[in-house]
């Protein structure tokens, strides 16, 4: 009789919900034929036409990858992918570069479009530099000559191995290593392309410098591997976002992303991600499986801001080695789960220097069958004296059948430290959605004010076009289709 | 404007309202009193909808509409306004968002255009100094942190905003000390017309010497057993709920 919300139907609304970009472009790929094995890093390389050390890079992970084993402690389960199935490289058969935007593929401009993310309406309404990855081969890239005056580097991996082999072979691998973690060492065996940066010793970078991921051939995999550098006194906002094609057959996704703040730099990491989470009976989707960190040197700054929406399974931790004196570590997350999507996300603060400090601030929801897991690792280190944290986690459950689950890990060898843990578990209120819809708000509008309430500490951390971006997301997720 | 026939109503297979009939007309101040557990409060979350309780039988209409068809928002856009007992805090949700998003829902249901940050802005700053309410609580997130007075302040300043047709203020009283009593009293009746209704609910006859009320009704297991002018107010609160109860 009365139309009242209850969080079963909250539930099997959400169930109801289709990918808002799932479509596949029709742009040629050349691809390579499936499968992994030294021949296939040889012909990725040749492709590429990369330098020797490079190479041998590849191939001595891909000998350290052989001997390791798939990780089985995140809080997640999936069929293991056959690594034998994958083909490692694809890129679009136009690869010259283009030298106005009317030479660019139409077919192209509209997927970009369909995005919401044409080049042309972010160079003239927001100044972002955009470097659009389709596949594995970056086509666009603007601003650059802007950039170039100032000396910051922003360009794709593949160019910076030609153009900046120095820079890349100093920094490339030193806060990821080869022999990391199983899927570290897979990207860096395979890793197709992605972004490089490099801000000049005492340069603010004057505007967000943004890339957009998308995986589009069918059944390959894309191994993303992004380098950021910013030199001694220098600052830069960087954003990534990223959106795929909706799929029936599981997409690997396996990036790595390093950071490097030397002495008192400032790097702003920002990520929405909406990869595609499969259907709502759980087929399809990408695994996403990133190892992102950064390292500080004195007194540097690094803030990773993260909003996961999409992906079936995410297993992703931006972490900080905070290894000058006075260096500050921060991650700001908000993770969304629905249906059967599954994610085991958080970060790893490890405080070395003296008088590091760290926050971390993050906000889980889910709803559907998903799982939503919180693991985090606090660390500090003997030599770290006077070191700061502080953690907040925070879950929100939305139905009876999801799982907020978290798991803080905490370090302590050096007794001057001072360590702050605080978490909370919460369903949404009924009495929130009440009070919402007597004042005329309609229940889908209720669930994101209340959402979106819930994630403001976060959302705040985001630059001011990628928040809406966000918040869009979040209604996407969560309110689409309930009603 | 508001007609209650004959109404049943049961919250997890209880009955609490046994049979209350009411009519409220435009331009009318009526005033429900009771002892505790007679079901004041259930009347108020029947009129809004709340879900917890079930109408067995019984009608409500509302300017000729059957309300009991309605979803909540539904009946808030119509015009029906509930200033709650205990009002709920949303975090991070900012008290004029909150109000912008609700005007713009009322208006898109009447088919008026959307208002424009000018308009808001003016309007805001008028209705809240109309309320005493501190502007400052104004771009706070929704009742998180306030006192109990404010958060009661709070309501009237959304009522005020909202302009609805019938207001129904559960026990808007309880928790206030007489200044905030008087600000709260002096919006309500500040926001009086002809054309508007409030119905006051209450334990006490506080509230009613300065809401002073058309109509008392004093409602008791579940039904309105006796109705009367103001003075009946002062009546009850000078030989209590018993002289009801032991009249009956």
């Amino acid at each position: 009789m009365m139309a009242g919300y209850t969080e079963n139907e909250l539930a099997k609304d959400l169930a109801d919900r289709e990918y808002q970009y799932g479509f596949v472009s029709n742009i040629d790929a050349d691809v390579v034929p499936a499968g992994l094995n030294e021949q296939v890093i040889h012909l990725i390389s040749a492709k590429k036409n990369e330098p020797s050390w490079l190479l041998e890079y590849r191939l001595k992970a891909f000998e350290v990858w052989k001997t390791m084993i798939e990780p089985n402690w995140a809080h997640v389960a999936y069929p293991k992918p056959d690594f034998q199935a994958i083909s490692y490289y694809a890129a679009p058969k136009q690869v010259k570069k283009y030298e106005s935007w009317d030479d660019v593929d139409p077919e192209m401009k509209e997927t970009m479009s369909k995005l919401g993310i044409s080049l042309e309406e972010q160079q003239r309404l927001t100044g972002v530099a955009v470097d659009f990855v389709m596949d594995s081969v970056s086509v666009g890239t603007s601003f650059k000559a802007k950039l170039a005056e100032l000396g910051i580097i922003f360009c794709s991996f593949s160019e910076a191995v030609q153009e900046h082999p120095e820079l890349v072979k100093k920094y490339l691998g030193t806060v990821v290593p080869i022999s990391d973690n199983f899927y570290a060492a897979l990207n860096s065996a395979v890793f197709s392309d992605g972004s490089f940066c490099y801000i000049p010793k005492g340069v603010r970078c004057p505007m967000e410098l943004s890339t957009y991921f998308r995986i589009n051939a069918g059944g390959t995999g894309q191994f993303e591997r992004t380098l950021v550098i910013a030199d001694e006194l220098s600052y830069v906002s960087y954003l990534e976002g990223c959106t795929a094609p909706q799929r029936d057959e599981n997409q690997l996704h396996a990036a790595v992303v390093e950071l490097i703040a030397l002495n008192n730099a400032e790097i702003k990491y920002s990520t929405v991600q909406n990869w595609y989470p499969g259907d709502k009976n759980g087929n399809g989707g990408v695994f996403n499986f990133v190892t992102k960190r950064g390292i500080c040197e004195d007194h540097a700054k690094i803030s990773w801001t993260q909003v996961e929406t999409g992906s079936a399974v995410t297993w992703k931790y931006p972490s900080c080695i905070l290894k000058g004196d006075y260096s500050v570590g921060e991650f700001f997350s908000v993770a969304v789960t629905n249906n059967f999507q599954q994610a085991d996300t958080g970060t790893k603060m490890v405080h070395l220097g003296r008088h590091t400090k760290s926050t971390i601030i993050s906000k889980g929801i889910s709803a559907g069958q998903s799982q939503n897991s919180y693991r985090g690792l606090v660390q500090i280190q003997k030599q770290a004296e006077h070191s700061r944290n502080f953690s907040q986690c925070d879950s929100l459950l939305m139905g009876s059948v999801c799982g907020a689950h978290t798991f803080p890990y905490i370090e302590c060898k050096n007794s001057t430290a001072q360590i702050e843990h605080e978490a909370t578990t919460s369903k949404i209120g009924e009495d929130q959605l009440f009070y919402c819809q007597q004042r005329g708000i309609s229940e889908e509008k209720a669930i994101s004010l209340i959402v979106n309430g819930y994630c403001k500490e976060v959302l705040n951390q985001l630059p001011m076009e990628f928040a809406v971006e966000a918040q869009k997301l979040l209604s996407i997720s969560l309110e689409g289709s309930v009603g | 404007m508001l007609k209650i026939d004959n109404l049943h109503a049961a919250i997890n297979g209880t009955e609490i309202l046994k049979g209350l009939t009411l009519e409220v007309k435009a331009g009318e101040v009526h005033a429900i009193m009771g002892p505790n557990g007679a079901g004041k409060s259930t009347l108020a979350s029947v009129i809004a909808g709340k879900e917890d309780y079930e109408v067995t039988s019984g009608t409500i209409t509302f300017e000729d509409k059957d309300l009991l068809e309605m979803s909540i928002e539904e009946r808030a856009r119509e015009g029906v306004f509930l200033a709650f007992q205990y009002p709920v805090e949303i975090p991070g949700v900012s008290n004029v968002n909150f109000l912008k998003t609700a005007i713009n829902e009322i208006r898109e249901h009447k088919g008026r255009p959307l208002i424009s940050a000018k308009d808001f802005l003016s309007l805001v700053k008028q209705k809240s100094s109309f309320v005493g309410l501190d502007t400052s609580l104004t771009s706070r997130s929704v009742n998180e942190g306030f006192s109990g007075g404010e958060k009661k302040r709070n309501e009237i300043f959304q009522m005020a905003m909202l302009e609805p047709k019938l207001a129904v203020l559960d026990e808007t009283d309880s928790g206030l000390d007489i200044d905030a009593l008087r600000i709260v009293a002096g919006g309500v009746n500040a926001l009086k017309s002809k054309d508007n209704a409030t119905l006051v609910i209450t334990h006490y006859q506080r509230l009613l010497d300065y809401i002073i009320p058309d109509f008392v009704h004093v409602l008791y297991d579940g039904k309105i057993v006796k109705t009367g002018g103001k003075e009946l107010a002062l009546e009850l609160e000078e030989k209590g709920y018993d002289w009801i109860k032991s009249a009956e």
